[in-house]
């Protein structure tokens, strides 16, 4: 496969002046951030590495199982790092893998049955790896929300339940403030591309050479997919893990303190 | 007999809350009364099934409270927590949302009436009222629900000495106006000296004493 840009090794080095900016930054400010982006800085260039040969290698093969392998390998890392972000859930990784896993494959069937894309892995693994990524956040950030509220809700949530709710309904308020926090970021962003940022795939495109408005067009469809995920995986991760708070008797299973 | 704890035993981490508690508790007015830390909110909570024992049994009416739907319990034996917890919104839909799980229309302003609270704060802002009013909307929520039994936490812990007052005169308004069992946890034995006629000391998770008032905590 020819490709449109070609960057050399010594121009992705040259890249690193920047890394240099930003720890120097840090180290000025105090904001002992180094360390970190060190670890970034390798971590990127492995996991780029790795993931552009995964990638070659499969674009070769021709072998839409090999993508269906990769996205579901995606959908596991993904629903594991998002656990991290949730410690305040009981539970949450099986609602984080169902919450990625019907994120991509509704996002993913819905482009492929309307025919926006060839099924074909030059477009399955990019997107599947944007919508995935991006129902990762979602999901993290609104069980991250979720788990904070109803710690330090708990009282009033006992007291709903007190009243003869449910545990869902007694934490219905909360479910949908964690809704909104996941797919808030995305929503805001959509509303401002083009203003004041351009996003990836159109810079993307617009640096490999493509005509402008085909960049337009590609960045619209895969926003709104973007947005669709987004929106089924806070939905189905906040759905499915609220219910880990409670017992079968609809007791809260952490007492709230007096 | 109203409940019976039968050797109700609950750990709480590696602390023992509940140790082997029993008691009967007859229909009419009791108080639970006993020190910071003695278990008596916790059992308070075990009596609408909030929480259940580790071991032992909590019998109301004759029944083990795991044979109900605890929903179906809860709305029947009502409890208003220690703090008020209310939602935002006026008071009016507070009430309404209380009496939602039960889906009954409720009766804003008699609700209010019962509680000791005017019918006019129906439509103010229920999370700025006085911490005294907000628990007595706490109350007109509880009684939404049209309740057989009321379990009160320490209902007075918060407020001041002509708050109290209020919210005691409106309970015992209450057991005059309706067929109504309360049973209220208070640490101070005076509180419980108005409240009830039938008492049940605690300490460390058990029962000390129990019996009519007049003998448990003579004044």
């Amino acid at each position: 496969m020819t490709s449109a840009i070609d960057v050399s090794l010594g121009e992705v080095a040259a890249s690193l002046v920047l890394i240099a900016v930003a720890i120097a930054v840090s180290r000025w400010r105090r904001a002992e951030l180094e360390s970190d982006i060190t670890v970034a800085v390798v971590r990127s260039m492995l996991q780029l590495f790795a993931i552009g040969y995964v990638i070659q290698a499969i674009f070769d093969q021709e072998s839409l199982w090999l993508v269906a392998l990769l996205i579901v390998v995606m959908v596991v890392f993904g629903a594991y790092t998002a656990r991290a972000r949730a410690t305040a859930v009981p539970g949450a990784f099986v609602p984080l893998l169902i919450a990625l896993a019907l994120a991509a494959a509704a996002t993913i069937g819905l482009v492929l049955a309307l025919g926006i894309f060839e099924p074909e892995p030059q477009y399955l693994v990019p997107v599947g790896g944007m919508v995935i990524g991006n129902a990762m956040t979602a999901a993290a950030v609104a069980l991250n929300r979720l788990g904070d509220d109803v710690r330090e809700s708990a009282r009033q949530i006992e007291a709903t339940l007190a009243l003869g709710a449910t545990g869902s309904q007694a934490v219905d308020p909360f479910v949908r403030r964690s809704v909104r926090s996941g797919m808030i970021a995305l929503v805001d962003s959509t509303k401002t591309t083009g203003l004041i940022f351009f996003p990836g795939t159109m810079v993307g495109m617009l640096l490999a050479g493509a005509d402008p408005t085909d960049a337009v067009r590609l960045q619209l469809v895969l926003l709104w997919v973007l947005l669709g995920s987004v929106s089924i995986s806070a939905l189905t991760a906040t759905g499915l893990a609220h219910r880990n708070f409670f017992t079968d008797a609809h007791q809260l299973k952490e007492t709230p303190s007096q | 007999m109203l409940f019976e704890l039968d050797a109700a035993t609950l750990d709480r981490g590696d602390t023992r809350v509940l140790d082997g508690l029993e008691f009967e508790l007859p229909e009419g007015a009791s108080c639970l009364v006993g020190p910071s830390g003695s278990g008596k909110s916790t059992t308070l909570r075990l009596l609408n099934r909030l929480a259940d024992p580790d071991q032992g049994r909590v019998i109301y009416r004759g029944h083990d409270v795991r044979e109900r739907d605890p929903r179906e319990l809860r709305r029947e034996v009502c409890l208003v927590p220690q703090l008020p917890a209310l939602i935002d919104g006026t008071v009016a839909a507070n009430i309404e949302f209380a009496a939602s799980f039960g889906e009954l229309e409720p009766d804003v302003p008699e609700v209010l009436r019962l509680s000791g609270l005017d019918p006019t704060f129906a439509g103010r802002e229920a999370t700025r009222l006085s911490v005294g009013e907000q628990q007595r909307v706490m109350l007109a929520r509880a009684l939404a629900l049209q309740p057989q039994v009321l379990l009160l936490d320490e209902p007075t812990s918060a407020l001041d000495e002509e708050a109290r007052d209020a919210v005691e005169a409106a309970l015992g308004d209450l057991r005059k106006r309706l067929d109504i069992s309360t049973v209220v946890v208070t640490h101070d034995p005076a509180q419980a000296r108005r409240l009830a006629d039938w008492v049940v000391r605690i300490g460390e998770g058990r029962a000390i004493a129990q019996g009519v008032v007049a003998e448990v905590l003579p004044g």
